[in-house]
């Protein structure tokens, strides 16, 4: 049985899905630990992000 | 601070290199297989028998396919709504400059004559080839693949997205040679610098000086500022109903990535090309091959960069169009409000996107001047 390419490009977006959910769940743990820090945790978060989201934009053009 | 020279000056740079990647930009991101579709979505006519026909269910999906890849796509008039619009300067380069409008194609329903030689502009892929003939029925000649063999003259256009960018241009080098100035009568800012002062100073205190560094991160304010805005504006210009798409046009991304590519290789310090090809702190046996991943991730960051801008504002715009045609798709009274709101919510969201891309753009582009500049004092 053939797998459509479509699958494989769900399942990228799946994992990218996932490491953007945690980066997020993290930072925000972050930052109710160390409210101060406010500022760093969401720049870094953002790049991190931004980072991961370029690989579920790779999974886009795959087809 | 703003060193508006620097600035018209980037902005001339980048006018020059996108107006002429765009001109030459090939087949990215139109669907050419509804190429015969094409008419639907000009013609209003069509659009009303689509409406009311017997399968109407299949026609409006066709509708809404075209009109999305029509906005997504570059075009060589300015077009508006139905019947409002303007035609754009059409520059070839073959046997000689050729200028006219764009108007002497009739939308493509005619062969355009110029000093002797015949252009015509296919409706597939919205590009302008050699006509083979002054008839349009077989000006074309397309292949069993469905491409074009005609040739191809060079093709420098003002097309839309290179006037959107020109008039931004414009727009952007009064609007803060103007506030630059009013500066120089008070310190207080005056009428538009009172929103863009505190923009402003958040590229600079919280995007250039911790990235790059106190000692080197002046010399690059004027790039970083004038990619932050020119993103920045040109995005929100995409959320207007101008049907405007700049920022989700991959060649212009593409340039935007090349200058800060090109940037950061030329302030690359002694130290930046040594963490490329030498690593100091590895195993010898090991350094050679970090150079060749080094070498591969100098030219992976511009890609992501160029990548993470373009389908991000292409995602963006596509998501919200499609929902716009759910509207149109269900036409009842009790589901199509629902999607009203969700259009709404989204341009929202769109909205916080628009200034997200840009800031994340101007953050790592400063990320890489930071590392291009950066001294190392441990070895």
């Amino acid at each position: 049985m053939e797998i459509p390419e479509i699958v494989g490009a769900g399942l990228i977006v799946i994992g990218a899905g996932l490491g953007i959910g945690r980066i997020g769940g993290s930072a925000m743990e972050a930052i109710a630990r160390q409210p101060e820090a406010t500022a760093k945790i969401q720049t870094a978060m953002l790049i991190a992000a931004a980072l991961i989201e370029g690989i579920g934009f790779a999974a886009l053009f795959a087809k | 601070m703003i060193t508006k020279f620097n600035t018209f000056w980037a902005l001339l740079g980048l006018m020059f290199v996108t107006s002429s990647a765009v001109a030459q930009d090939h087949d990215h991101e139109v669907h050419k297989e509804a190429a015969h579709h094409e008419e639907v979505a000009h013609d209003d006519s069509h659009h009303a028998t689509a409406l009311h026909g017997e399968d109407s269910e299949t026609d409006i999906k066709a509708v809404i396919k075209e009109t999305i890849d029509h906005h997504l796509a570059d075009s060589y008039d300015f077009h508006i709504t139905d019947g409002i619009g303007f035609p754009l300067p059409v520059i070839l380069f073959d046997n000689g400059l050729k200028v006219f409008s764009s108007s002497k194609f009739h939308h493509g329903h005619e062969v355009a004559s110029i000093d002797g030689d015949n252009y015509v502009l296919y409706h597939g892929d919205g590009k302008i080839y050699k006509a083979l003939s002054t008839d349009i029925h077989t000006a074309i000649d397309i292949d069993d693949h469905d491409h074009v063999t005609n040739e191809k003259p060079l093709d420098f256009s003002i097309t839309k997205n290179v006037f959107m960018i020109l008039v931004m241009a414009i727009f952007m080098f009064f609007l803060f040679s103007g506030i630059a100035k009013s500066y120089k009568t008070s310190l207080k800012p005056q009428k538009a610098g009172k929103f863009l002062e505190p923009i402003i100073i958040y590229v600079r205190d919280e995007i250039a000086i911790p990235n790059i560094g106190e000692k080197h991160y002046k010399k690059y304010m004027s790039y970083l500022l004038t990619v932050f805005f020119f993103i920045w504006f040109l995005n929100l210009a995409g959320m207007t109903p101008l049907g405007i798409n700049v920022t989700g046009n991959i060649a212009i991304t593409f340039s935007l990535a090349l200058m800060t590519f090109i940037i950061t290789q030329v302030s690359g310090k002694k130290d930046y090309w040594m963490h490329i090809f030498w690593m100091p702190g590895v195993p010898v046996v090991l350094k050679p091959v970090m150079a060749i991943i080094e070498l591969i991730g100098l030219f992976v960051k511009p890609f992501s960069l160029m990548i993470r801008l373009y389908a991000n504002m292409l995602a963006g715009h596509v998501v919200l169009m499609s929902i716009i045609g759910l509207i149109f798709v269900f036409g009842k009274w009790v589901i199509s409000p629902a999607f009203f709101g969700l259009t709404l919510v989204l341009s929202l969201l769109e909205l916080l996107v628009a200034a997200l891309q840009a800031y994340i753009f101007t953050m790592l582009a400063a990320l890489y001047f930071g590392s291009a500049v950066e001294e190392h004092d441990h070895h």
